[in-house]
């Protein structure tokens, strides 16, 4: 028996990091329910609808004005595939809430092309999300979600809204575009909340 | 390179759900009224469901989620599927 024990061998040498049912993969698989948006940054805006119908907007300059945060997460797609360490910019959701006066304990995402997903307000906060436009020091590529895609890497990654285009806060929890169709409501990898009931 | 595979892909998963094979059904699409055979649908499969789309305006048709207990389908984006008797 070695000095070290398995479990000490550093965080990318085997399985222990992954989520249970995952594998690890090295490239970025490319999922899409629909063709890719191709939005020129010219045209991109942010919206957040809060529960009194009140908009808060940001155009791209606006966006890439605020304070960025280089982001380094694993990331977990409910396909199976977990990708470790992958590196983003983006400006976090506390910043872009910070002046939203709301009491909403929900979120809807809305993206370019019409795609849905809905998460907590409470996960967005507390520096667990972003909106991102940069994956790997490249600006973000249109398949991967780009110009700016939701980032919530502690959820599966269908909560990641690739296009995203605003946030409608909520004090009722509706459902997204996977979560219509039996995926789970909240998403944990961790949980393994995969499907509705798990 | 398209992203999507032809209607006529979903045959199969369809035909788990359907005595008829849907896939040469005519189908209306409730975005925009197109009416073509399912077959000229556009299919997504690279994703965590299969999703057909219309070809005319990208209405989402149909959606089939299988889970390890049970199979959903939505059928929201179809006005309707006309499938021949015989």
């Amino acid at each position: 028996m070695g000095i070290v024990s398995p479990g000490f061998t550093g965080r990318r040498g085997g399985g222990t990091d992954l989520p249970p049912g995952q594998y690890l993969t090295h490239e970025f698989p490319v999922l899409s329910a629909g063709p890719t948006p191709h939005i020129l940054t010219d045209h991109w805006e942010f919206t957040v609808t809060t529960e009194t119908g009140e908009k808060y907007k940001w155009d791209w300059a606006a966006l890439t004005a605020l304070p960025a945060e280089e982001i380094t997460k694993d990331i977990h797609c409910v396909t199976r595939w977990s990708k470790l360490q992958t590196t983003w910019k983006g400006v976090s959701l506390d910043t872009l809430l910070a002046d939203v006066e709301t009491g909403a304990d929900f979120a809807m995402a809305h993206s370019y092309g019409g795609y849905t997903t809905n998460v907590p307000l409470e996960d967005l906060l507390d520096g667990q999300s972003w909106i991102a436009y940069e994956y790997d020091g490249e600006p973000l590529h249109p398949e991967h979600g780009g110009p700016a895609r939701l980032l919530v890497p502690h959820l599966y990654f269908w909560k990641s809204a690739k296009w995203v285009r605003g946030l409608v806060l909520s004090d009722t929890e509706d459902l997204g575009f996977w979560e219509t169709a039996g995926y789970h409501e909240y998403g944990d990898p961790w949980k393994e909340q995969r499907y509705a009931g798990d | 390179m398209s992203d999507y595979l032809d209607g006529n892909a979903a045959a199969g998963a369809l035909s788990e759900l359907f005595a008829v094979d849907l896939t040469a059904a005519i189908a209306q699409c409730n975005g925009c009224g197109q009416t073509t055979v399912f077959a000229e649908s556009r299919l997504y499969v690279d994703a965590p469901g299969m999703i057909a789309r219309c070809a005319g305006c990208d209405t989402v048709l149909l959606r089939v989620v299988t889970t390890p207990t049970n199979t959903y389908l939505d059928l929201r984006g179809l006005t309707y599927l006309r499938i021949p008797n015989s």
